[in-house]
């Protein structure tokens, strides 16, 4: 029953492993453009597991943030987690004691959340570790041939490989947004407000630019279009 | 600063927003104004984080510039992540053949 768990979750995770390869690729050489080592951008994605958190991260390592600034930026562009968190601890298997949520919280992630959250039956520790396994080898794996590939490929390619990341962030915000008037409007006003203060605040740093629009483009979402549990994606 | 010191920041403060309601909070949010701010926030985010930086992403305006029309395009048509991104960095590569 245990094993049967486990090796349903490997399968379960195989294609977010897959997809993970391909993002990650993307972060190790926009981490090695900003000068961070290959086995920095690493330990990165296997202590982080996370996309947008880290695409911002190496930012302030690159730029020299100060640690407050780093902390914020990850609560910020991580809160969602906590509530995605908080859901699945609704539906947990009585096997799930408090060490196995101490260790299956590292791999809380939108994918790994997807798949759990569409579980009709209680989630098992092992089921979870399953998942958390393939993924995280998908994710650092990716990580680390995408840096290495920015050690050794021409500069050219580096430089055009550069937009891969920002390129996979539009194809998750654009679908929504061509189809929901509500996150249009999100999105739309946190790239408007985002491009004023780059060029006209420019004493702000990217993470607070990140900071300030984010929470203030969801706060005017969240205040024009309250969202109902029912059509919560 | 030390790049680990960085790293743990960033570890630890992840860790703990996953960890926290994951092992200790039992109930639901009630507030539909909280849920939709939350519901919100990575959208948001990923916006503000690209915009304007991904025109910047290549070093180069024009190449970026024709990567991210790419982008947006081929995102617009609900193309799997790893075709538009791939198809952008083709796109800016080819636009610095020219550029």
């Amino acid at each position: 029953m245990k094993s049967k768990d486990f090796i349903l979750g490997i399968k379960d995770g195989i294609p977010i492993g897959l997809g993970y390869l391909s993002v990650s690729f993307g972060f190790g050489i926009t981490a090695v453009r900003l000068g961070i080592s290959v086995l920095s951008a690493f330990i990165i994605s296997l202590t982080n597991l996370t996309s947008a958190g880290q695409a911002e991260g190496v930012n302030i390592i690159a730029s020299h943030g100060t640690l407050i600034e780093m902390a914020l930026v990850q609560l910020v562009i991580n809160l969602r987690y906590a509530l995605m968190a908080l859901s699945l601890s609704q539906n947990l298997d009585r096997s799930f004691t408090l060490r196995h949520r101490f260790i299956a919280a590292y791999g809380i992630t939108d994918e790994i959340f997807a798949v759990c959250a569409t579980k009709k039956e209680p989630i098992t520790p092992v089921y979870m570790y399953g998942i958390i396994i393939v993924a995280t080898a998908g994710w650092t794996f990716g990580t680390f041939l995408g840096a290495a590939a920015g050690e050794i490929l021409p500069a050219d390619i580096i430089s055009a490989l550069g937009i891969m990341l920002y390129g996979m962030f539009i194809a998750i915000i654009v679908p929504p947004a061509s189809k929901n008037k509500s996150i249009f409007v999100v999105v739309a006003f946190a790239a408007a407000m985002s491009t004023l203060c780059r060029y006209f605040l420019t004493f702000l740093s990217s993470g607070f630019v990140v900071i300030i629009c984010g929470i203030s483009a969801s706060l005017i979402g969240a205040w024009l279009f309250p969202v109902k549990e029912a059509e919560k994606t | 600063m030390s790049i680990a010191l960085y790293i743990i920041v960033m570890a630890g403060v992840t860790y703990l927003i996953r960890m926290l309601p994951f092992a200790f909070f039992r109930k639901k949010i009630k507030s539909v104004f909280l849920r939709s701010f939350l519901h919100y926030i990575p959208y948001a985010v990923l916006s503000a984080m690209t915009i304007p930086a991904i025109f910047y992403s290549t070093g180069n305006f024009i190449t970026a510039a024709a990567g991210s029309v790419t982008a947006l395009v081929l995102a617009y048509f609900d193309l799997p992540l790893i075709v538009v991104a791939i198809a952008a960095s083709a796109a800016a590569f080819g636009a610095g053949i020219f550029f």
